[in-house]
């Protein structure tokens, strides 16, 4: 299993064909406290940066872009009763969705945790 | 100027502090071409509150007002006696001269108001949840087809035939521009509604069933039975209400079956004002409550537990989702819902059943006495407060014939749909309580008259 | 993810609260300052407020068996119950009538009195819509004697009266131009707009059918003429300019823009939201402009009624009037006044591209209007532009030195005063200044807005505030501003004395509660 993290501040953990995702602890910060989340459904075909969910806090709705292009296999349930689960484990209980990967060289270019730390680092 | 404070030493004061010559100056940055330089010629000048005054009283000597005449015009916008007390509130400068309570801290009194109101429609409709108002009952309907369509991500709307053709007329002016495709055929007059025949069309690509109760005519539809075949195709069913004083007599739409109950407020406080404004009612099911349009007010809890009123989910409003919104709407209608509410306290539910009752009461009356004239036929089997007749002539020249005579007899179909010749002999009466046995009695005598 | 834009309010527990006087009220109140239950805890289905004939069961009955047998839920209140419930909220808003409402992009000016009564002429507010034409000849005049007034101030062609707030004129004004552009069969799919523009432009054209696509701005805050230009061709029907901008600034480019955009095949749609800062100074119609709305409730000053009715007729030019919504208001020649709708449009206006609403618009406002307009008359719509820009460029130079002014260097302002959040110190932001105004007894600027400014605060006093009144504003802007410099931890508190402390807004949008619903303990309540 190997975790790769976007400029958008989504993070994937790939497991062979299948991935999940979810946004990163930078993220839920910058965010503030959600009152919202919207998951896709199972079944939806995702691409590659377009939009996969959204995220609201009170004054503010974000989209989650996919990291990879793929087909949703499962949605994280808990989130629509307890959106807050994103602040507390963004990168754990708080993922958002799974899929399969329709491609697994779309992987590329994505940063590990290493780079990803040096990228939010630079942002401050 | 009695509304301008600033005297001349004032501005001059004023523009030494800025550094500026004049105030001409501080409009530098428009193109000189455009800028104008004196009062724009041709136009009057200012006038005192006398003269204004005068103007408009003049203005408004020149219209028959429904108080100086029998009065029996509905289709859509009713008259109600309206308690002196509901004005003097609605005139507190705390309400009339308030912002959007975006600053909750200091505008409590306009929020927990919207939280009653809401909960007040929600209760006469019969749904979970309500917002808190919007333009009119034309839009809110048509902001339900859009809601619909963000639900059930079909686009083909079928409107009944009893639907106020106005509504039907906004609605397809907005479906034209965003591709839903609106399905409709003016009405006979029937005595009833014709459901099966609404009910087959109904298929696998409609969004919704918009159905008017009661209707154009004022007939009472089956609303349980379209609810069932629209949920068996997967399509929403939305109510229009155009006289919520209705509610108050009959069963409400929530409770038979209607996925969203949008309205005409008017009817309650607000009054007739020629058209406007007027207040947009919109109410449905929780699980909705997201891809509500409009504002929403919300009880939470202040920084010391105080329990407290917010305007909420506006992460659904375009100053936050700008061209993703639900709506572009960014206002409701404040202070009509304002009026709705207090009307509605001030007659609570005792008060609202006797009102409906009465206008039922009399309406019955009225159908009784006018279908007796000689070339009048009842149209309608059931009916609240208002009913169709079908006239053995033109029944736009009788209103206008009667109207000379100074009597209000209401609103011919003629004027309504002006492309159906063959309504052209029917005659929408609303009877309100308003309306005594006397008008009844005038209004019988008047359409015996210009009918002989 | 995108980023966020954060102003949600959420509160901190108060560590050291400073308005503690250790006095406890057993009902809640403070003095003047009282707390209200809500209608549903004090009113019962058996108290009404109002006296109607008991139904008789033995009345006739022809609602088709749908009676409504089941309890509706809706309490009621004896009379002085309700005007003592309504009056007692009423204590809890702030408003116009109470002091200076400076929220930019709003403008809360005087609602005069005089308009108030002139709507509630019988005349007028006892006045059905469908009556017979020739029984409302006096109501159609204020309609048609309006929209004189708003063809002469704006010199535009043709306007559309029935809109039913600002953002309705809007889409009301783009759906002219589709219908236009659609009649000339050259239909285009993108409409361009500001970054800095007010959400409702977006939202309007996404809601017609259109793509949005955002022109810059420069660093003076104003539109990047050779970004806009550079972007026109046959796929753009339009672009919606706020003139004067969100920034509160002029557009000086604006004639170079709608000659740009005309060159292109396009059409110029102006969100006239700020018209107030202009009127009398400069036509619309004189910048090259093709649409625009007008809310009466800014400019001409109907009431904003703590949110609504608003009214925004629009007015449309040469190339755009043949398109203008039914119904409106025909002057013939002998003077009769007759309403154009869908019966007689054909002969007269068969080009309509449909209807806006029910009805004829917001009479209500337009006698408001009407007798606001005659009040001032040329020369006083004149000086209330005047006076407006006088006011806040006033306050502008009065607190540019303890402020973060970003356009001050640009020249006047127009009818507004922008400020951003660069000099607060770490830990303060807007949001608090905001509040600890609250504690001053004024109502805050407009936060967060334009966007385009980081903790933009958009102040807009009104020709309606007398020096007298912008100099005890200012003093209390200058003494929160330099607390926030200085970074007095207070202000996150803030405000402390208001009837109600921070509101948790966030608790509000995870679990929505937007009906009352009966306490499960089996409270008192309405059946």
């Amino acid at each position: 299993m190997a975790r790769f993290f976007t400029a958008e501040h989504e993070w994937i953990e790939v497991d062979g064909d299948s991935a999940t995702v979810g946004i990163t602890d930078y993220a839920q910060a910058q965010l503030g406290d959600l009152v919202f989340v919207e998951v896709p459904a199972v079944g939806t075909a995702l691409a590659k940066g377009k939009e996969a969910a959204v995220v609201e806090s009170v004054k503010a709705a974000s989209d989650v872009y996919s990291p990879v292009s793929g087909t949703v296999t499962e949605a994280n349930g808990a989130l629509e009763d307890d959106p807050a689960l994103v602040n507390s484990a963004a990168e754990g209980e708080g993922w958002f969705y799974r899929l399969t990967i329709a491609d697994e060289g779309e992987l590329d270019g994505l940063m590990d945790e290493g780079a990803y730390k040096d990228f939010v680092a630079g942002l401050d | 100027m009695r509304y301008l404070p600033l005297t001349d030493p004032d501005r001059t004061a004023m523009l030494e502090v800025i550094g500026a010559s004049s105030i001409d100056a501080l409009f530098a940055d428009v193109p000189e071409a455009a800028r104008l330089t004196g009062p724009i010629e041709g136009l009057p000048v200012h006038a005192g509150e006398a003269a204004v005054e005068r103007h408009m009283a003049r203005l408004a000597a020149r219209n028959l007002s429904a108080a100086e005449a029998p009065f029996f015009l509905g289709a859509g916008a009713y008259r109600h006696h309206i308690p002196a007390s509901v004005d003097h509130l609605i005139q507190r400068g705390e309400f009339l001269t308030a912002y959007t309570p975006y600053q909750p801290e200091i505008a409590q009194g306009t929020l927990q108001m919207l939280f009653e109101f809401q909960t007040q429609v929600a209760r006469l409709f019969g749904c979970d949840v309500a917002n808190a108002s919007m333009y009119d009952g034309s839009t809110a309907a048509w902001e339900a087809v859009v809601m619909a369509r963000r639900i059930t991500k079909r686009s083909r709307v079928l409107l009944a035939d009893g639907l106020h053709p106005h509504y039907v007329s906004t609605m397809a002016t907005m479906a034209r521009f965003t591709g839903d495709a609106i399905v409709y055929a003016p009405p006979k007059l029937a005595a009833s509604c014709d459901e099966d025949a609404l009910v087959v069309r109904i298929d696998e690509d409609t969004s919704c069933v918009v159905v008017q109760y009661p209707d154009i005519l004022g007939r009472l539809p089956d609303l349980e039975a379209i609810a069932e075949a629209a949920h068996q195709s997967g399509a929403l069913l939305i109510a229009v209400v155009t006289e919520p004083v209705s509610l108050g007599a009959i069963r409400s739409p929530g409770e038979l079956g209607a996925d969203v109950v949008v309205g005409e407020g008017q009817a309650l406080g607000v009054g007739l004002q020629f058209g406007g404004p007027y207040l947009g009612l919109f109410a449905t099911r929780e699980k909705f409550v997201r891809q509500m349009p409009g504002r929403l007010t919300g009880e939470t809890v202040d920084a010391e537990g105080k329990r407290s009123f917010v305007l909420t989910l506006s992460t659904r409003e375009q100053h936050i989702r700008r061209e993703r919104a639900t709506s572009n709407i960014c206002t409701n209608s404040g202070l009509c819902a304002l009026a709705f509410s207090v009307h509605l306290t001030l007659l609570g539910e005792k008060g609202l059943r006797a009102l409906a009752a009465e206008n039922h009461r009399l309406a019955c009356l009225a159908a009784d006495r006018l279908g007796k004239v000689p070339g009048v036929e009842l149209v309608n089997t059931s009916f609240f407060n208002e009913f169709a007749l079908r006239l053995n002539g033109d029944a736009r020249k009788a209103v206008r014939a009667l109207a000379d005579r100074g009597l209000l007899a209401g609103v011919s179909l003629g004027r309504l749909y002006p492309d159906q010749p063959e309504l052209g002999g029917g005659l929408l009466v609303a009877v309100t309580e308003t309306a005594d046995e006397e008008d009844i009695d005038s209004l019988a005598a008047g359409l015996e008259d210009v009918l002989a | 993810m995108n980023a966020p834009n954060r102003s949600g309010s959420k509160p901190v527990t108060p560590e050291a609260s400073t308005n503690e006087t250790g006095v406890q009220t057993v009902s809640g109140n403070r003095g003047l300052m009282l707390e209200e239950r809500l209608i549903f805890e004090i009113g019962t289905g058996e108290t009404t407020g109002v006296d109607l004939p008991q139904p008789s069961p033995e009345a006739p009955n022809r609602l088709g068996g749908l009676d409504r047998s089941a309890a509706i839920g809706l309490p009621g209140l004896s009379e002085p119950e309700t005007v003592r419930h309504y009056t007692r909220l009423s204590r809890q808003n702030y408003a116009i009538d109470c002091g200076i409402f400076p929220l930019g992009s709003c403008t809360m000016k005087h609602n005069p009195r005089l308009n108030e009564k002139v709507a509630r002429l019988h005349g007028f507010a006892d006045l059905h819509p469908l009556q017979p034409e020739a029984r409302v000849q006096g109501a159609l005049a204020v309609i048609d004697e309006l929209a004189e007034w708003l063809l002469a101030l704006t010199g535009m062609q043709a306007v559309a009266m029935s809109p039913k707030a600002g953002a309705h004129g809007e889409l009301c004004g783009i759906l002219c131009i589709r219908a236009a552009l659609e009649a000339r069969g050259d239909p285009r799919a993108v409409i361009l707009v500001p970054e800095s523009a007010h959400g409702t432009n977006p939202a309007t054209a996404a809601f017609a059918g259109y793509q949005v696509e955002g022109i810059p701005a420069t660093a003076e805050g104003r539109v990047d003429l050779a970004a806009l230009t550079a972007r026109l061709g046959p796929d753009v029907a339009g672009v919606m300019i706020t003139n004067p901008n969100t920034c509160g600034l002029f557009e000086p480019d604006m004639i170079a823009i709608s000659d740009a955009v005309h060159a292109a095949g396009g059409l110029v749609y102006c969100d006239g939201a700020n018209f107030n800062a202009i009127v009398g100074r400069v036509r619309p119609g004189d910048l090259g402009i093709d649409a625009m709305h007008i809310n009466l409730h800014k400019t001409f000053s109907t009431p904003h009624g703590g949110g609504g009715p608003g009214s925004g007729p629009v007015v449309l030019s040469e190339a755009l009037a043949p398109f203008a919504p039914l119904p409106f208001v025909s002057r013939q020649p002998d003077g009769h006044l007759h309403l154009i709708e869908e019966e007689n449009a054909g002969e007269e206006h068969g080009q309509a591209f449909g209807r806006m609403s029910a009805f004829h618009g917001q009479m209500g406002m337009f006698t408001r209007a009407l007798a606001y307009i005659l009040s001032h008359g040329a020369d006083g719509l004149r000086q209330v532009s005047g006076d407006a820009v006088l006011n806040a460029n006033y306050v502008l130079r009065s607190l540019e030195d303890v402020l973060d002014a970003p356009f001050a260097h640009s020249g006047p302002c127009m009818h507004e005063a922008l400020f951003g959040d660069a000099g607060f110190a770490e830990g303060i932001a807007t949001l608090d200044v905001a509040k600890a105004l609250i504690d001053e007894g004024f109502h805050p600027m407009t936060m967060y807005f334009p966007l385009v400014v980081h903790g933009a605060m958009l102040i807009e006093p009104t020709e309606c505030e007398s020096r007298a009144s912008l100099d005890q504003f200012i003093a209390s802007l200058r003494a929160v501003a330099e607390r926030a410099n200085a970074g007095d931890p207070l202000l996150t508190q803030a405000p402390l004395l208001a009837p109600r402390r921070r509101v948790d807004e966030t608790a509000a949008a995870r679990k929505p509660r937007l009906v009352w619903t009966e306490p499960t303990g089996g409270d008192t309540a309405a059946a």
